[in-house]
């Protein structure tokens, strides 16, 4: 019964993952596919659940769901609802092109996965109750992962301060914004 | 394990990644093309925490965190240059954008 549940779960969640992926891609309106993004990270929040990553799923929610969404959301909003112009006139090279290498990816991924590793995916390590929990997350950032977490830190120092850079640009003068080829 | 085994969350990590390559390929507005990155992003940090799983060592879990921290500036910077670009009324559209071709 509760391996039917889990079940259940799963094809929920990797359906609404896999269908909202494609959302975000399709619409054309950027605003929509924000919101389709959301459901995404959100059912992928419960298959990291799934897999007894509960700080991961987490952080996920909290983190990418709630302040990266939003920050994307304020921009969609300030830049203001342009439409991606609308694709005309039969497939193009570059529309050829890219459909193609996007599946030469899935392909090479899935070759990849399967000869790496067939048959040995399968069985599972057993793991206690505590791994994927904060303390041992916790534990492992602070131990065997401390460099990561500092150079972590200045990753997200930097981009800050680029962002400021960018975006905090006062407006240039008249003159030198004529002067600026378009 | 209860429940699907790890090739079935490495498909679905696939699929994920190959549509927001599509994404990446084909959009071209650039805030899409961000949007379609972090679907690849998330992707990898599927298949990052299925490995972890699979393996029984929170390493992959870890990697997943610093991902996310990685994306979290990678937005920073692409939001920024979005903004940039509207402020001096640029078109949004990769491949119009040719102000800084050498």
């Amino acid at each position: 019964m509760g391996d039917f549940l889990v079940w259940v779960v799963w094809v929920l969640a990797a359906f609404a993952c896999l269908g909202s992926g494609i959302a975000v891609v399709t619409f054309s309106n950027p605003f929509y596919s924000a919101l389709a993004l959301i459901a995404n990270l959100a059912s992928l929040a419960v298959l990291y659940l799934l897999l007894a990553a509960e700080f991961v799923a987490a952080a996920q929610v909290l983190v990418y769901a709630g302040a990266v969404m939003v920050m994307f959301l304020f921009v969609i909003a300030y830049v203001g609802q342009r439409a991606d112009t609308v694709w005309t006139g039969g497939p193009s090279w570059q529309f050829v092109g890219g459909v193609l290498a996007g599946g030469a990816i899935l392909v090479e991924v899935i070759i990849a996965i399967g000869l790496g590793a067939s048959g040995r995916l399968r069985d599972e390590a057993d793991i206690d109750a505590a791994f994927g929990s904060p303390a041992e997350i916790g534990r492992l950032f602070l131990t065997d992962h401390l460099l990561a977490f500092e150079v972590t830190s200045i990753v997200l120092l930097v981009a800050a301060v680029g962002g400021v850079v960018l975006g905090g640009q006062s407006r240039r003068a008249p003159e030198e914004e004529a002067s600026l080829g378009r | 394990m209860m429940g699907p085994e790890i090739p079935l969350y490495l498909t679905v990590a696939s699929f994920l990644f190959a549509t927001g390559a599509l994404g990446v390929l084909l959009r071209r507005n650039p805030l899409i093309v961000l949007l379609s990155l972090e679907i690849m992003l998330n992707g990898a940090n599927l298949a990052f925490i299925s490995f972890a799983r699979r393996l029984g060592d929170g390493d992959g879990q870890i990697f997943a965190v610093t991902v996310m921290a990685v994306a979290a500036s990678e937005v920073v910077v692409g939001l920024g240059l979005v903004v940039a670009l509207h402020r001096r009324d640029l078109e949004l559209d990769v491949d119009r954008l040719s102000t800084l071709r050498g």
